[in-house]
């Protein structure tokens, strides 16, 4: 699978009761690109991902996926099944059901209650689950409910939950908070490995994750990008210090 | 389509719920009957025509436990308006019935109902055309509550209404449609709703082999709803409903339209609430306004509770148990009852959440270790977090 689709966020503004969550936002995501958002808490990276998602709808602005697509028409459904997967900051799976059901349920394909009221699954989606089972270090709990899972093993099922779906685009939401070191190590090499065949956009308040993964960073400050480069070059920056780094 | 239903045979082999539950239908239907039929009635163990009733009604409200358990105990959706439909089932059946007595009725009208005669209407009004055809009456049992819930759904699942909210939408519509029924000129007899009714296609409805028959067939209504709930449970369709139920908006972010599954499952469970009041009304032989009380969808989520939700055969236990229970009340100590009820779930809320049949499989829970996915996603969910 290879991404051809770049995210382009245009002048987006949300507000609530007055207060500008987002702020004539501009951002472009590269197809490929793994991309870390950081920022203050309120800097607007959660209503960001909530917009593009289409949980949230914008006051002005526009974001594109590709040339043609513009996902503030679409529903959260439709935004998934074209292509955009998120991970939500608080770990959110199906505690109810088994660790292979969770991922059986993010398979891509038709989702029409029609559909999946009669589908079984092939050898090839479950040789899938399989192996995405393997990557994300669950294979020993395939068969446990989801919501025995420790911490940071939920967060590592969510994401495989991410790579079922085969997004072009990963929206991943503080991936390694409440993770140890080794863990987070691990999330570090998974997101790496990602990147290239999907897009990914990381927003993270961990700069040692952020440092270690990074390859553009961008910096979000009261609903605007503040700056925007090489983590190197953005560390440089004296907004950056001002705002966000230099506390 | 053979495949399928082996493997849901297989399947239900293996869940010992389902195998006790199918059982005890089978027991039903061959006991009750001898028990009425053959047993000469000065027997001390003869079932008596009242009796053979008690039965039937019994399994028509575990039928209509069954739809609360869909649609509650897997897909979360606390519907507090489920009797509505299950009246709305009745309604139908009891509109075919009166237009079955046809001329002999207390007036003697070719066509019109006694009602309808003693209210001076001179013609039949339009929506009671096409019930003197039995098929055409079946076909309504499905379709009014089909297409009532249909309607509520749409609006009520797309503007994401959810929770204790819709709830008490619901709870308000049953009500709404209690006061119009009520309502003479509504056309369907008002507070006094049908009675007296005589056959149905053509069996006189005051012999006690048509009261078995009854019953037999609403002991495979039953058992048949029982299947087709299970399969959908079984299914990944299943999975996606529990997926709802735990997660909503993760559920919407992995691609599926959680409103058209919402839709789907309260739409059948209302067609299953229908059949049960459908079947209800030939048996107890009396359809008023007052099944659609509130108090009647809340005894029955009641029902479900105390059996175990989610797990389907807990909901028709506990509708069994609890119907019996408030039979035997009734007749002894009448003005306890509610309180009994109310008591009753109130302890089964904070002492038994996985009901009756949680605290029956805590004890025996026999797991093969053969197909461990299909046995730990089968059983039945603590219904707290």
């Amino acid at each position: 699978m290879s991404v051809s689709k770049s995210l382009d966020v245009e002048n987006l503004t949300v507000s609530f009761d007055g207060f500008k969550a987002l702020n004539e936002l501009t951002l472009r995501i590269e197809p490929g690109e793994l991309r870390c958002i950081i920022g203050p808490n309120g800097a607007g990276k959660t209503t960001m991902m909530d917009v593009i998602t289409g949980k949230t709808r914008p006051d002005s602005g526009t974001v594109h996926f590709g040339p043609k697509l513009n996902l503030l028409a679409l529903t959260e459904p439709e935004i998934a099944q074209a292509g955009i997967g998120r991970k939500f900051q608080k770990p959110t799976v199906f505690e109810q059901l088994t660790v292979f059901e969770n991922l059986e349920l993010a398979l891509a394909g038709n989702k029409s209650f029609l559909h999946t009221l009669f589908v079984r699954r092939t050898p090839k989606q479950e040789s899938r689950i399989y192996e995405v089972l393997e990557i994300i270090g669950l294979s020993e709990q395939h068969q446990a409910l989801a919501g025995t899972l420790a911490h940071g093993q939920k967060q590592w099922l969510e994401i495989g939950m991410l790579l079922m779906q085969e997004p072009e685009l990963l929206l991943v939401d503080e991936p390694v908070a409440g993770m140890t070191p080794q863990e987070i190590e691990r999330t570090a090499e998974l997101l790496q490995s990602l990147a290239g065949e999907h897009s990914v956009v990381v927003v993270e308040h961990d700069m040692d994750f952020v440092r270690s993964i990074a390859r553009r960073v961008t910096v979000l400050h009261e609903g605007r990008v503040i700056a925007e480069g090489e983590m190197e070059h953005v560390q440089q920056d004296s907004r950056v210090i001002e705002v966000y780094l230099g506390a | 389509m053979a495949q399928r239903q082996y493997t849901l045979w297989i399947s239900a082999r293996k869940d010992s719920g389902t195998g006790w539950f199918l059982g005890a239908l089978a027991l039903i239907v061959v006991v009750v009957p001898f028990l009425n039929l053959v047993v000469p009635a000065l027997s001390p163990i003869h079932i008596s025509a009242y009796g053979l009733t008690l039965v039937g009604k019994y399994l028509c409200y575990a039928l209509l436990a069954l739809s609360i358990d869909l649609i509650w105990g897997y897909c979360g959706i606390l519907s507090l308006g489920q009797a509505a439909f299950f009246a709305l089932g009745g309604y139908a059946m009891g509109m075919y019935l009166m237009r079955e007595i046809g001329p002999r009725g207390v007036y003697g009208d070719p066509v019109l109902p006694d009602f309808m005669v003693f209210l001076n209407w001179k013609s039949l009004p339009w929506f009671w055309h096409g019930f003197n055809h039995f098929a055409f009456a079946l076909l309504m049992m499905i379709l009014a509550p089909a297409s009532l819930a249909f309607a509520f759904g749409w609006f009520a699942f797309r503007s994401r209404v959810t929770g204790v909210y819709l709830s008490i939408i619901t709870q308000a519509l049953t009500y709404a449609l209690m006061l119009a029924f009520f309502r003479n000129d509504m056309g369907f007899g008002g507070n006094n709703g049908f009675t007296d009714f005589k056959d149905i296609v053509g069996f006189d409805l005051h012999s006690d082999k048509v009261h078995v028959v009854l019953l037999v067939i609403t002991a495979f209504m039953l058992g048949a709803s029982y299947l087709v709930c299970r399969m959908i449970v079984s299914s990944r369709a299943g999975r996606v409903i529990r997926a709802i139920r735990d997660a909503e908006s993760r559920t919407r972010f992995l691609g599926y339209r959680v409103e058209s599954y919402k839709l789907w499952i309260f739409v059948f469970s209302a067609v299953l609430a229908g059949i049960a009041g459908a079947l209800y009304v030939p048996q107890i032989g009396i359809i008023n306004p007052s099944e659609f009380s509130p108090i009647n969808s809340i005894e029955a989520v009641i029902w479900v509770a105390v059996g175990g939700r989610g797990t389907l055969y807990g909901a028709a236990a506990g509708a069994l148990l609890v119907n019996y229970a408030k039979t035997y009340f009734t007749s002894t100590i009448p003005e306890a009852w509610y309180y009994a009820l109310g008591t009753l779930f109130v302890l089964v809320t904070l002492f038994l959440p996985r009901g009756i049949v949680g605290l029956l499989s805590g004890r025996v829970r026999k797991q093969t270790k053969k197909e461990p996915l299909r046995i730990q996603a089968d059983r039945p969910e603590p219904s707290r977090k």
